[in-house]
């Protein structure tokens, strides 16, 4: 019966309906979308990690420390034959890590040089363009800001100096055959990118690396000497951390939203409530109980919820779904690691049934506590004061 | 003829608070209603006819005294027990209709059977049937703000009595109305009242109505100062 009413009055109501429908789906929206967006970040952020770092996992030589830059003068050494045996297959590429400075236009650096093999296809990083270039005498790929800070363009020469596996200065001239844009500002920010070959023949490391990263799928081999395998969840550990650190936040952000959420559907239905003050004294006079005249309003708030989700499918689902697929302009460049944390220029929502299942609950727990609580209000007054419309918030 | 008393009152007294004191509404009352009565509680403005209405229809309680309606002491319901003496037993007609706007004539006056769970088919039979009664047939799918004064509270009063109750009250039920609508009403209830036996009580100050009423109890300052038989009155007619 109080389904039938129920019904009746959220389609006769139309526009006054509507309205707090709309309130209700523009706030699952919003919810959905802001959530999505932070966890979509934070996602995103792990993902280009892996996808231009660190792909399956690494093997690195027992010295290194890639917080610690003192410790590269030590971290090289021939690879061992099983991780040998995966570069030959092109299933890993080795990388030679030294410091280094450099001197753009009479300023000096200092940088990280990384020798990469430029044939790789395993981490998603133009390594390709570090190819051929014998016109040059070290071919040198740089990222974008670094590109800026150091002021260089494609084709500058600067001087890089360097301490050799026999610990003796050298210097010659880099040329910039690339800058790459990459959204993974740990590649870019204080790096140059030489070829492996160049590399081990400069610091006179012939055949020697740092660390060898090998392609998603393979598993730890077993001749790699002292050789340490470090796998995704120990590479993207720091970044973990970060995030689960960054969960207090994220739930503070989503609260924000749902109280933002809590207080329009608040407005749109208390308002709604206490303005048909007088419809629910005439409910009472009709023999209406105070349980049922509450529990067909709490009802009505269930079934706005219910029409509001079917609304955000239905009006925003496919903006949901285009942000998805394409992405969100931030309109800022956040590529040099200002933010700590890689932001895409593109920031693609992540929406997890988790997320749309939360947010669908609370939301609609939100919608029947305030349409419950006014009703209980109203239906606790005496009907005549009800009936004559003397209902106050 | 203790089973033909639809109402009966004695001793009571209403106080409402103001400020920090009381004012008093009703006065020791003491009434008796009989089945198939058309009586009008009548007086002045702050008499305490639409008082004495509200508790007949539970809708308020005494400070004091005892009221029994249709074989029910309201003292000692519950709210619950009220709301459905209200649904069972009951109709009633406001001043201002009181119509849920949403709804048109048909949903506004099948509301009643609704909440008495009446089947389907019957609740269109009996709608059907109200309607006809009020002369609203060609309205049927209007909503309250399509209809007149007259519409409005032709359809109130299809709504009063389309469970056909034992009483209907009615608060004014002309005050909104001109000449000829109040008359048409009025003739409407007085043919209802024949017809289904219902008693119908009256709050009214209108002289239009009084000259219905087969049955004019005078209220002045919470007291009944006058219960008169009407011996020749239209409804008579």
């Amino acid at each position: 019966m109080l389904f039938k009413i129920a019904i009746k009055n959220l389609l006769g109501a139309k526009l006054r309906t509507w309205l707090n429908v709309f309130v209700t789906s523009l706030s699952f929206f919003m919810i959905i979308l802001f959530s999505a967006m932070y966890d979509g970040m934070r996602e995103h952020a792990k993902q280009v990690t892996i996808d231009t770092e660190i792909a399956g996992g690494s093997y690195w030589h027992p010295e290194y420390d890639p917080l610690d830059p003192m410790t590269f003068e030590d971290a090289h050494a021939v690879l061992p034959r099983a991780v040998k045996v995966l570069v030959n297959q092109g299933k890993a590429f080795p990388v030679l890590v030294s410091q280094a400075s450099i001197y753009p236009n009479g300023r000096i650096m200092p940088i990280i040089m990384k020798g990469i093999t430029p044939e790789q296809n395993i981490v998603n990083m133009p390594t390709q363009m570090l190819a051929g270039h014998e016109e040059v005498t070290i071919p040198v790929m740089i990222g974008r800001g670094m590109a800026k800070d150091a002021k260089l363009e494609v084709g500058d020469v600067f001087t890089i100096r360097w301490l050799d596996a026999n610990r003796t200065y050298d210097a010659d001239e880099g040329t910039v055959v690339h800058i790459m844009d990459t959204e993974n500002f740990k590649l870019d920010m204080g790096h140059i990118w030489v070829p492996l070959d160049k590399a081990q023949e400069m610091l006179e490391m012939e055949k020697e690396a740092t660390y060898v990263t090998y392609a998603e799928g393979l598993s730890i081999v077993e001749n790699k000497g002292n050789w340490i395998p470090r796998d995704v969840k120990y590479l993207i550990r720091d970044m973990e951390a970060l995030i689960e650190a960054d969960e207090p936040n994220a739930a503070i952000f989503y609260i924000i939203l749902l109280c933002f959420a809590g207080m329009g559907i608040f407005n749109a239905q208390v308002l709604s409530i206490f303005r048909r003050g007088k419809e629910i004294g005439t409910l009472m006079a009709l023999g209406m109980t105070r349980a049922r005249v509450v529990g067909l309003f709490t009802l009505e708030g269930g079934l706005n919820a219910f029409l509001a989700a079917i609304m955000t499918v239905i009006l925003f689902g496919p903006l949901l779904w285009y942000f998805g697929t394409n992405g969100i302009w931030l309109g800022v460049d956040y590529s040099d690691g200002s933010m700590g944390l890689i932001v895409e220029k593109y920031l693609i929502p992540v929406y997890s049934v988790g997320l749309v299942v939360t947010t669908t609950i609370v939301v609609s727990i939100i919608v029947l506590i305030v349409s419950y609580l006014p009703s209980r209000r109203i239906a606790r007054m005496k009907p005549t004061d009800a009936l004559r419309g003397k209902v106050t918030v | 003829m203790e089973q033909n008393i639809v109402i009966k009152i004695k001793n009571l007294t209403k106080r409402f608070p103001v400020g920090g004191d009381y004012f008093t509404a009703l006065q020791d009352v003491d009434l008796t209603l009989n089945e198939g009565e058309f009586t009008g509680l009548v007086g002045p403005s702050g008499s305490g006819k639409t008082t004495l209405l509200n508790i007949i229809g539970g809708l308020d309680s005494p400070s004091k005294g005892q009221v029994s309606v249709l074989a029910q002491a309201l003292n000692d319901t519950t709210h619950k027990e009220r709301a459905q003496l209200r649904r069972e037993n009951m109709g009633f007609i406001f001043q201002s209709y009181n119509l849920l706007p949403v709804y048109t004539v048909f949903e506004n006056v099948e509301l009643p059977l609704i909440l008495n769970k009446i089947d389907s088919q019957e609740r269109r039979q009996k709608v059907a049937q109200a309607i006809e009664w009020v002369g609203l047939s060609d309205k049927t799918n209007s909503r309250p703000a399509m209809l007149s004064g007259g519409e409005c509270q032709r359809t109130a009063i299809a709504r009063a009595i389309v469970h056909q109750p034992a009483l209907v009250l009615a608060d004014e039920p002309t005050a909104n109305l001109d000449a000829e609508n109040s008359h048409h009403i009025m003739k409407i209830m007085v043919q209802l009242n024949q017809e289904l036996s219902t008693s119908f009580v009256f709050a009214t100050h209108d002289e239009k109505i009084m000259a219905y009423l087969r049955r004019i109890i005078h209220l002045n300052d919470g007291q009944i100062t006058k219960d008169e038989k009407i011996d020749n009155p239209k409804s008579a007619a």
